[in-house]
């Protein structure tokens, strides 16, 4: 009986780690953000890329309508595959797009935005990645997208593409 | 040349104090950025790491610690932004539960399994 008990518990525990470790083989070990958590946008004083003047980040979200906020830099290639497309999104009524330049050298930003297009109503520098932490960014091209609420309800990672497009069209509708 | 004296020890008194604050900083530091994950890196923390994420993390730190936040408004304040993945020390929720439990129910069986066997 002793013994038949001693067995029970050997066995239960071997069949509980053997549970763990297979869950574990299945789950990944690379950080995967959770891009639906819905989060008000953060308070942040930024400079603005043109004025060279400090925005309150209540100032550049004052209207009423949805906003879509792009991290991009003028070394970030693929930054250069997604511009056409924010080109494409910036046309619509309902959207206004705010980029944030990362870690960028103002000439070679102002270069891109001469040789490729302006999509955004706002630009801001964040000169040393601390804005983008804010945002929750990690890398670049990040997209985000805001609601009329001043709510982040889209988090886009790596350049958008034409689905990603037709989804806030959709979204902003 | 007294007055020099108090001058010079008074100097020296002020200079090692600001090192022993600077010190105690980068001691700060250096504890939380070995807590806190490099995202984008394998199996790397942000101190080890020479990324450009853990560049502006650690940046992010040094800011908060001269802002005057406690070490865990640091990291309360990354995981709110990252989530609980950016910490090594995993806070306990309902996801991590059986691992702080876990030890202590083992450690409670190996206990009264051996207090049976010496009764």
């Amino acid at each position: 009986m002793k013994n038949k008990s001693i067995l029970l518990i050997i066995i239960i525990f071997l069949v509980f780690c053997f549970v763990v470790f297979y869950k574990g083989l299945n789950s990944s070990n690379t950080y995967s953000p959770n891009i639906n958590n819905k989060k008000a946008i953060p308070f942040f004083k930024a400079k603005d890329f043109n004025s060279n003047t400090y925005l309150n980040s209540t100032k550049i979200f004052n209207e009423d309508v949805f906003y879509v906020v792009n991290i991009w830099a003028s070394w970030c290639l693929p930054c250069r595959t997604e511009h056409p497309l924010l080109v494409e999104l910036s046309e619509t009524e309902s959207i206004k797009l705010v980029g944030i330049n990362y870690k960028d050298k103002l000439n070679n930003a102002k270069n891109f935005i001469n040789e490729f297009g302006n999509p955004y109503s706002q630009i801001i520098t964040d000169i040393d990645g601390t804005l983008s932490v804010e945002f929750g960014a990690y890398g670049i091209p990040e997209t985000f997208l805001i609601d009329k609420n001043k709510i982040i309800i889209k988090k886009f990672i790596g350049p958008i593409n034409e689905e990603i497009v037709k989804e806030i069209k959709l979204a902003t509708k | 040349m007294k007055i020099l004296r108090i001058f010079i020890i008074l100097f020296l008194f002020l200079g090692f104090s600001h090192l022993k604050s600077d010190e105690k900083k980068d001691e700060l530091k250096i504890k939380i950025l070995k807590n806190i994950r490099c995202l984008i890196c394998q199996g790397q923390s942000v101190y080890d790491s020479e990324s450009e994420f853990a560049y502006t993390i650690k940046l992010i730190v040094d800011k908060k610690i001269d802002e005057g936040l406690e070490e865990n408004s640091i990291y309360e304040f990354l995981r709110e932004k990252y989530g609980d993945w950016i910490i090594y020390d995993p806070k306990l929720n309902k996801n991590t539960y059986i691992l702080w439990v876990l030890p202590l129910l083992l450690f409670l069986l190996g206990g009264a399994i051996m207090y049976k066997k010496i009764k």
